[in-house]
């Protein structure tokens, strides 16, 4: 594995060199280069904003495929809650877990199910304080590697709690393995994925040093598959219940989590308004933040296939029709296994800053010294046609020798201009051996 | 009274920090000083600017604007103490905080002021106070 894994990642033959995705990416991780754009690795955090906005779907998330799963004796998929919010009204979750086993899994253990378990969770680490406040979710990846890049002061709030993801592998696993049948190697869990973030997540975990998951096979690549199998005839019933399935929608965390003044921020532009205010110290009355970068929540993942509001609302319904069920996890399990630190994050998660402009602070001072002043001298217009995404941005990269002040076309233009001016004047002028009397005036000095 | 642009100034100030490698205190505090600075020149003054100046060893905040002044400084120090009207109370702001707070994340605080003029509030953020 290269340093910097990343799921979102370029189709070359596909990308055009515009500018829309460099001005989208939240943390101005994009550049155009050489009429391509180039993601920097080290900063992008997988949000998967530019495979929405661009206009030649030119950036695409890497996922696993079922080949991946067929190396495996017992394979389990992990359905993320989003996913029932993908098909009609009348198509049953038990339909769509039952056409999973069709397309080649084994078994379905729903993330919805590990859901439950990590509101359980986050309300007893609420309780016990276990983080400063606001505590904010640990559940979407792509938030947390933001956290790592713009907010490194505000890491401490996140509550250092497993995703529903890796619990539901977790568990998965252990129940497969039960029975003695399969030896562990021969145990796949995978995850059917509405976002390229989660797949970052497995691939390059972090505050975990190894995932329970074994692959991720995004939901758009599954969706058509499972829909040609809807019709077989196999059911398979499912044990979450509305706490879990709301997950999948923005605000459906928060309300699993329960009591308290609970915020939750959906879209990645809001979410670092909430953590800039949160920064200023202006959110001292909330207790938890749900925080998901993906407008709508999950069901708005890049990876989906439904309109993430017709999707919400199918997630709400079928929430109303699970209200009165009862979770398959009860209490004396959950506490003795929180008590044991089961769902606990064992790593840290620690800050990234890709954003320095040196090592040495004295040497970043100077450098910012010389952005500051390069950026006088850009028009202030952002128009992205230099490459990069803002004036400020094009400064940046010039004092990282990444780019030259002529690659902005008005300071090009500035300069041919100049140049022309030059030239002209130096056309006008006339050899003394050759000059009348009358050009003899303007040629004294 | 400019709410909408209310939080630029703390916000580019904090990004200018990270990218100069302050450490994460050190940018937190620069960012909660500079935006009730930011604040109190919004809700109090008629205009007013922020210069931030950075060194490795320290970040100083300047806010100067051209407004009321303050009276009393030491009353104005004072949490829960505020002149601000109900009608920005009731946006949440003017709870009496901001320069307590100031105080709080400051390693120097300097507040000049002349009634019917206006107010410099000098801030100064130290990197080896790290830890306060």
């Amino acid at each position: 594995m290269t340093e910097h894994f990343h799921s979102v990642t370029l189709d070359r033959d596909k990308c055009k060199g515009c500018t829309n995705c460099i001005k989208r990416c939240p943390i101005e991780a994009i550049r155009v280069r050489a009429g391509k754009a180039c993601i920097i690795e080290e900063r992008c955090i997988d949000c998967g904003e530019c495979i929405r906005i661009c206009p030649n779907h030119a950036k695409i998330a890497v996922s696993d495929t079922m080949e991946v799963v067929a190396k495996f004796r017992h394979a389990i998929a992990l359905p993320a809650p989003s996913l029932f919010g993908q098909f009609r009204q009348e198509v049953s979750p038990s339909r769509v877990l039952g056409a999973l086993l069709e397309v080649g899994f084994d078994e379905v253990f729903e993330v919805a199910v590990a859901a439950e378990a990590v509101s359980y969770a986050f309300r007893r680490a609420l309780k016990l304080g276990v983080a400063r406040r606001p505590m904010i979710s640990s559940a979407c990846p792509a938030v947390i590697r933001l956290m790592q890049v713009r907010f490194p002061s505000l890491l401490d709030h996140i509550v250092r709690i497993k995703s529903p993801m890796e619990v539901a592998a977790r568990l998965a696993k252990e129940r497969a393995l039960a029975d003695g049948r399969f030896k562990p190697e021969e145990v796949g869990a995978f995850f059917i994925t509405p976002c390229p973030a989660k797949v970052t997540a497995v691939k390059q975990p972090v505050g975990t040093s190894e995932s329970a998951v074994d692959g991720v096979i995004s939901m758009s690549l599954i969706y058509g598959e499972v829909l040609t199998r809807l019709d077989r005839g196999r059911e398979v019933a499912p044990q979450a219940t509305a706490a879990g399935i709301g997950w999948g929608r923005a605000g459906g965390e928060a309300m699993a989590v329960g009591r308290g003044t609970l915020l939750a921020v959906d879209g990645i532009h809001y979410v670092i308004s909430v953590l800039e205010e949160l920064e200023r110290g202006r959110l001292g009355d909330v207790d938890f933040i749900e925080a998901q970068a993906c407008v709508g929540g999950c069901v708005g993942g890049p990876l989906v296939v439904q309109n993430p509001f017709v999707a919400r609302v199918r997630l709400r319904q079928l929430a109303e029709q699970h209200w009165d069920k009862r979770s398959v996890l009860d209490m004396d399990y959950l506490e003795d296994r929180f008590a044991r630190g089961y769902f606990d994050m064992r790593g840290e998660i620690l800050p990234r800053p890709v954003m320095k402009l040196d090592e040495d602070i004295d040497r970043a001072i100077v450098k910012m010294k010389l952005l500051e002043e390069t950026l006088e001298r850009l028009p202030g217009l952002d128009c992205g046609s230099c490459g990069s995404p803002s004036c400020r941005a094009l400064a940046e990269d010039i004092v990282r020798q990444d780019a030259m002040e002529t690659d902005c076309i008005f300071k090009l233009r500035e300069r041919v201009q100049e140049l022309a001016e030059q030239v002209v004047d130096l056309a006008r002028k006339v050899p003394p051996a050759m000059s009348t009397e009358s050009e003899k005036g303007g040629e004294e000095r | 009274m400019d709410f909408v642009s209310a939080g630029d100034a703390a916000a580019k100030v904090k990004k200018t920090l990270i990218q100069v490698g302050m450490p994460d205190g050190v940018v937190r505090r620069a960012a909660i000083a500079t935006y009730e600075a930011e604040m109190n020149i919004v809700i109090h003054a008629r205009e007013g600017a922020i210069k931030a100046s950075i060194t490795s060893d320290q970040v100083e905040i300047v806010a100067t604007d051209v407004g009321p002044g303050i009276t009393d400084i030491s009353l104005a120090m004072q949490e829960g103490y505020s002149t601000a009207p109900p009608h920005i109370r009731e946006m949440g702001f003017g709870a009496g905080m901001g320069l307590p707070n100031i105080k709080r994340c400051a390693d120097e605080l300097d507040i000049q002021s002349e009634v019917g003029k206006g107010t410099q509030v000098r801030i100064i953020i130290k990197r080896s106070g790290e830890g306060q």
